[in-house]
């Protein structure tokens, strides 16, 4: 009882200084957080305890890239052999990593040559070097797409934060991916969007980005009758760059799951074995 | 309850040849076998065994990444998504170390506050508690290189930031800094010789671990009751397995909290932005450490102002040295907590003052990470000072006077009268026999 009474003094001191903090946080008004708009959540087959990859959505995915993102965006870390991993045959990702014209060399020659890809290869960079994408993109180099859902993690601030360690929330990349996809719009009154850069209430950091609007409806045909709406498209690229990022997320929580079931039988044992143990020493002791 | 008398038996021919020529085996028995502790300890009590097995898991884990990791600052980065990706079992080890620091801080700030308040550290382990002490900065510094190694943008930015401190110190701060630097900014000679400190520390860690555990068999363990052992037979038990068993139960919980930051949660306790290769050119917009500095961040942060000779221009310590200053004194004042404090009473259960003042040091040290993570603006710098401010007059002011005007409850005379009040509360057994 008296632990708990400290916990609840504990918890509102804290709600308390949280409150003024913020409050006086937004009437300075120095700096604006971005983003200006939480993430919207979507649900995702890869979330909570049994996660798992929607295969035809990964495919999807790969499609709404090659088709739209790669034309700027890398995927540097990711080989075509990869691609074996969301359900493509050794004979796919063979006849696809020869679509590509992979440069190597030197040759015996000293000569640099330009091969057809093998599944070994990677994904080759729409652009030569850092400098050209930042020339060819209005100065800012389109971020490489391997590590991206990792990488853009909006804070979610107190107390939303503790209650995700219980609700197992790890999505918040994927979420942001969608939420900016599907969050260009015009920009309120009286707001000014600096030239070359486009309106958008969920980017990271500022209200405006860089990259146009990649989405329209239809831009890319699926094969699979899947709607096709820049919301699917979102979804399916979003759910490809987390696997991008995380490919081994669902043998990890497989084996999060057995491990678990392990420790909590386990635990079991050991308190079964300690009250025996202890209940020996007492009833020894009262013998004594 | 100090080692006493060794009652170590080897039990064939080998054994009592080995006894007679490397009495290792007698050391380990008498150290975890037949060891006395008192039989009152509690589940706090287990953090010390946590913290010995999280320190053999890191360095586990640390060895096998060391074998793919390249300390080069063009290949760092690709070398740890190549763990991640490519290693089998990479990523396994990988979220095991990251998320191991993490949860070796919970469970050495757990230990800690326990020790303060049982009043662990007083007359006779002063020695202990500093040995304790020690560790924990080792741990900090290891903790911060390894947080360096992947080369991502808060590896870099954090090590430009932390390395920074050092130029505060004035006239030879700047060849300190070069000289952790490995140059005048940090790059490839910086990330070479913190993986070199990064693997070195966590075997001095051990070493001092070492004296530490000696330590505390020299003195014994202190127990909730805060009382020394009178009667070791009636009031210890022997360490296995008795306590052994204790400490392996509260283990297996305890991993079952580290399972679930590894397996589902395994960025949690990271930042978003280690994820983007370092880049010297781009400042993240807030740097900020990993959660388990942010209360020192913050102190660091607090002092906002130069202290300066009144009534004259003459900056006597500018507020950077002045941060610097009260980080690292926010952690040495630990060392000197066994003298603040003046209470002979060791446990708070026994202080009704003081355990109030503890819980509300242990909130003040949770807002303090709390505004360790906020940018240096608005409010936030006012209420780090208030909360630095404090956070120093519970060592300098409070403990010292509430030994002085605190009067404790009363206590119980022997581990055994307390340990029997609280089995047979209304027992007339108990009161028939009078205490020894």
């Amino acid at each position: 009882m008296k632990l708990r009474s400290i916990l609840k003094a504990v918890t509102g001191l804290a709600f308390a200084v949280g409150l003024v903090g913020t409050s006086f946080a937004a009437e300075e008004g120095e700096t604006p957080h971005y983003p200006l708009k939480h993430p919207r959540h979507v649900h995702w087959s890869f979330a909570g305890p049994f996660g798992h990859w929607d295969i035809p959505q990964l495919q999807r995915g790969l499609q709404v890239y090659l088709e739209v993102c790669a034309a700027c965006h890398s995927l540097e870390y990711i080989a075509f052999r990869n691609l074996g991993d969301i359900g493509y045959s050794p004979e796919e990702v063979k006849s696809f990593a020869e679509t590509y014209e992979i440069e190597d060399g030197p040759n015996a020659d000293g000569e640099m040559y330009f091969r057809p890809g093998f599944p070994s290869d990677r994904f080759p960079s729409p652009f030569p070097n850092p400098e050209a994408a930042a020339a060819a993109n209005n100065g800012a180099a389109p971020p490489d797409f391997s590590l991206l859902a990792k990488a853009r993690a909006p804070t979610r601030g107190f107390p939303t934060f503790v209650f995700d360690i219980f609700t197992m929330y790890a999505e918040n990349g994927p979420d942001y991916i969608y939420s900016l996809l599907t969050g260009y719009e015009d920009p309120p009154a009286g707001v000014e969007v600096p030239e070359g850069a486009h309106y958008n209430p969920y980017f990271i950091s500022g209200s405006a980005i860089a990259m146009a609007n990649p989405l329209s409806d239809g831009i890319v045909t699926y094969e699979d009758g899947s709607p096709e709406t820049i919301d699917q498209y979102s979804r399916d690229i979003s759910a490809f760059m987390m696997w991008a990022a995380e490919p081994h997320l669902v043998e990890r929580k497989a084996m999060g799951f057995n491990v678990m079931i392990f420790l909590a039988v386990f635990a079991i044992l050991l308190y079964l074995t300690k009250k025996r143990i202890w209940a020996e020493f007492k009833r020894k002791e009262k013998e004594a | 309850m100090s080692a006493g008398h060794s009652t170590y038996n080897p039990q064939n021919g080998f054994m009592k040849w080995l006894d007679a020529r490397l009495p290792l085996p007698r050391l380990i028995y008498d150290s975890f076998v037949a060891y006395p502790v008192p039989r009152n300890l509690n589940g706090w009590y287990t953090f010390g065994g946590i913290l010995s097995l999280m320190l053999v898991a890191q360095i586990l884990t640390g060895v096998v990444l060391a074998m793919h990791y390249v300390a080069n600052s063009a290949m760092a980065f690709q070398s740890v998504e190549h763990i991640m990706r490519d290693v089998n079992y990479g990523w396994l080890m990988r979220r095991m170390h990251a998320n191991g620091a993490s949860m070796f801080f919970i469970a050495v700030y757990i230990h800690m506050f326990r020790g303060m308040y049982y009043g662990s550290y007083k007359n006779p382990r002063e020695v202990l508690w500093i040995l304790g002490v020690i560790i924990f900065l080792l741990m900090m510094a290891t903790a911060f290189m390894g947080y360096v190694l992947p080369w991502g943008q808060m590896s870099f930015w954090g090590a430009t930031v932390i390395t920074g401190f050092f130029t505060a110190i004035p006239w030879v701060g700047d060849s300190i800094q070069a000289l952790l630097l490995g140059g005048f900014a940090v790059e490839n000679p910086t990330l070479n010789r913190f993986y070199s400190l990064h693997y070195l520390l966590p075997f001095m860690i051990a070493g001092v671990v070492i004296l530490h555990v000696w330590a505390l068999h020299v003195t014994g363990q202190t127990n909730p009751t805060g009382v020394e052992v009178k009667n070791i037979k009636k009031e210890t038990v022997p360490f296995t397995p008795y306590a052994t068993i204790k400490d392996a139960l509260a283990l297996i919980i305890f991993f079952m909290v580290f399972g679930w930051f590894v397996f589902y949660l395994p960025d949690y306790l990271g930042h978003a932005d280690n994820y983007i290769p370092a880049d010297p050119l781009k400042t993240p917009t807030h740097i900020v450490p990993e959660w388990y500095f942010l209360p020192f961040y913050a102190i660091l942060r607090a002092i906002t102002f130069n202290i300066s000779i009144p009534f004259t221009d003459v900056v006597l310590i500018d507020s950077k040295l002045g941060g610097v200053i009260a980080m690292f004194a926010s952690i040495a004042i630990l060392a000197f907590l066994p003298w603040l404090d003046t209470s002979k009473v060791r446990s708070a259960n026994y202080r009704p003052l003081y355990k109030q003042f503890f819980w509300i040091f242990a909130v003040v040290c949770v807002l303090l990470g709390w505004l360790g993570s906020k940018p240096a603006e608005g409010i936030y710098p006012l209420l780090s000072l208030i909360f630095t401010v404090y956070y120093f007059a519970h060592f300098l002011v409070i403990l010292p006077v509430l030994g002085w005007v605190e009067k404790p409850k009363e206590m119980p005379a022997s581990i055994a009268d307390a340990v029997l009040s609280e089995e047979k509360p209304v027992s007339s057994k108990a009161a028939a026999q009078p205490a020894e």
